[in-house]
């Protein structure tokens, strides 16, 4: 797997990780190469461990006591479960399944990261939420409205919004889990729109159930599978192109043109 | 069920059963039996209360007037004077109970709910003692006030030698209402939804920032009302306040003087005088303190909702 994107600029890279909630593996073996200012979708049936390799990149699953961890996942070579939790989940952002927004005005939102990272210049403050709203393609719907709530938006407009916050802290990867499930065919299209849009600046990883937005919206895919014992592993990984119209793996195809999963 | 008919024949009848109604009437008397039964239920639950409050305010207002509310008790046995001390002193028994009682409620509400998954809390024996802890809480919730009076009664009061003054009765009261704080302030931070936290953690920011940042300030809500249901759980206690504060209707002068609470004044009253209408008349305010408490947790639930929803 690795040979096949050697030549692009690599982000994160999965070194024989295993992750276990309690005495339970729930992912097995994970080698990955994930590649700089590109979309990679992970795609794959239901509990096999999608959102759970996801949540390893930032440490989310950390929240959960029960969870092990081994082997290595690496942002530019380093190694994630060695250094700060805070400095990597700033270098690592994400967006959830569900819209999100705190109960704050829609400027306090945005500025929550840029806040929490000690930057109190009000100036600046204001600056960043303009371009992030503005990245999020939000910033037209909203520019008049700063200080009313994250929660009157719609759903659709809260996903940008909280896209836009995860803007603000500048991060170098985005992750995102399901971003558009809980949203209408409009609103979702508007999100994918968006994350072509994202993905100059940013390396986007991406949880979808959706095959068809994996296809139109993703440059690499990555297939999960599960083992007979219920653990999660990586089937087939390559260019978005090539894994739906050349897959290399019965289930894969299977999966994709929807007999399975 | 009869085999001899067939299955056709069978849900035939069935449906004959559905389409003609024989028993709505039955239902319908049933159901306007049910619902007199639970309106006379609640009405009457309802009507007892009201002539409670009734009662005391009809034979408390003759008492009330601007002299009873300004003039210190005097004692003796018509107990003369007004209640002007006994309110100053209920007032300065609950900011120092909270200021203690609040603190120590929040934060410890704050580390079962959002810390003692982590870290060092892992290890076993800090696992089992939060459980303890815990269940201590549980426990102190249901235990009855004078048990906490007698307790400060014997630590504040005599053993550290506070004596009968405000600060043994402060830490007292707050002993009585920190599980109430405690109770509350957690249910408040576990309704606070997960994917606020994850929101905010996701973003770098610390678990202090996220608690600080975004669940109180979700919480506060709930905070408040513990903080209101204490207050008035303060101002109505007697048993607790009569073995620790004391019972002198002098005005307060420092922590380490005695007092007498409005309860305390209404029990003393109707136990050691003649003077029912006065007190009578000191129920009636502490009722209307306690329906304005009331209104402010009403009103301030409210407030919050509207500017968390941002509708």
């Amino acid at each position: 797997m690795p040979s096949l994107l050697s030549k692009e600029n690599l982000k994160i890279t999965a070194q024989k990780f295993n992750l276990f909630y309690g005495d339970f593996q729930a992912l097995k073996d994970i080698n990955v190469d994930i590649p700089e200012n590109a979309i990679t979708s992970i795609i794959g049936p239901s509990g096999c461990g999608k959102s759970t390799f996801l949540r390893s990149i930032n440490r989310m699953n950390e929240l959960i006591p029960s969870v092990k961890t081994d082997g290595g996942i690496y942002l530019d070579d380093e190694d994630i479960y060695t250094q700060d939790v805070v400095e990597l989940r700033k270098r690592v952002g994400m967006v959830f399944q569900r819209p999100n927004p705190f109960p704050k005005s829609i400027f306090d939102n945005v500025a929550y990261g840029p806040r929490a990272h000690g930057l109190k210049n009000k100036a600046v403050l204001e600056e960043i939420v303009e371009k992030s709203l503005t990245d999020s393609a939000l910033w037209d719907e909203v520019k008049d409205n700063l200080n009313k709530s994250g929660l009157a938006l719609s759903g659709g407009q809260q996903q940008r919004l909280c896209i836009a916050r995860a803007l603000a802290v500048e991060p170098e990867v985005i992750l995102m889990d399901e971003p558009a499930s809980a949203l209408d065919p409009i609103a979702t299209l508007k999100i994918e729109e968006l994350i072509q849009n994202l993905k100059k600046e940013y390396t986007i990883v991406i949880v979808t159930h959706n095959m068809q937005q994996a296809a139109r919206a993703s440059d690499y895919t990555m297939v999960f599978n599960m083992h007979p014992d219920r653990s999660g592993y990586i089937i087939e990984y390559g260019k978005t192109s090539q894994i739906f119209t050349n897959p290399q793996e019965k289930i894969t195809e299977d999966y994709i043109s929807g007999r399975f999963g | 069920m009869n085999n001899s008919l067939t299955k056709q024949q069978r849900m035939a009848a069935a449906r004959d059963k559905i389409n003609h109604k024989p028993n709505i009437r039955k239902r319908r008397l049933i159901q306007s039996l049910a619902f007199t039964f639970l309106w006379i239920m609640g009405f009457t639950a309802i009507a007892v209360l009201i002539w409670i409050v009734g009662y005391v305010f009809v034979k408390g207002f003759p008492a009330i007037n601007m002299e009873f509310l300004t003039t210190r008790p005097a004692g003796g046995f018509d107990g003369e004077g007004g209640i002007s001390t006994t309110i100053v002193t209920t007032v300065y028994l609950v900011i120092f109970t909270l200021a203690i009682a609040a603190p120590l409620g929040i934060g410890a509400a704050i580390y079962f709910v959002e810390y003692a998954n982590e870290g060092q809390a892992r290890n076993k024996i800090v696992r089992w003692l939060i459980k303890a802890a815990r269940t201590g809480v549980e426990i102190l919730a249901g235990v009855p006030s004078i048990i906490f009076g007698l307790f400060g009664f014997a630590i504040f009061v005599s053993y550290l030698k506070l004596g009968f003054s405000l600060l043994s009765a402060g830490l007292s009261g707050a002993c009585l209402v920190l599980p109430v704080i405690i109770r509350t302030t957690e249910e408040a931070l576990l309704a606070v939804p997960e994917s606020y936290r994850e929101g905010s953690l996701g973003l770098g920011a610390t678990k202090w920032q996220t608690v600080t940042g975004v669940v109180l300030p979700a919480a506060i809500p709930g905070i408040v009302t513990g903080i209101v249901l204490s207050v008035g759980r303060i101002i109505s206690e007697t048993a607790i306040f009569w073995v620790t504060l004391g019972g002198s209707y002098r005005l307060p002068q420092n922590l380490m003087s005695s007092g007498r609470t409005l309860a305390l004044h209404v029990y003393m009253l109707a136990t050691e005088t003649r003077a029912f209408d006065k007190a009578m008349g000191t129920s009636a305010i502490l009722i209307i303190i306690i329906i304005i408490l009331n209104l402010a947790i009403n009103l301030s639930s409210k407030y919050f909702q509207k500017r968390l929803s941002g509708k």
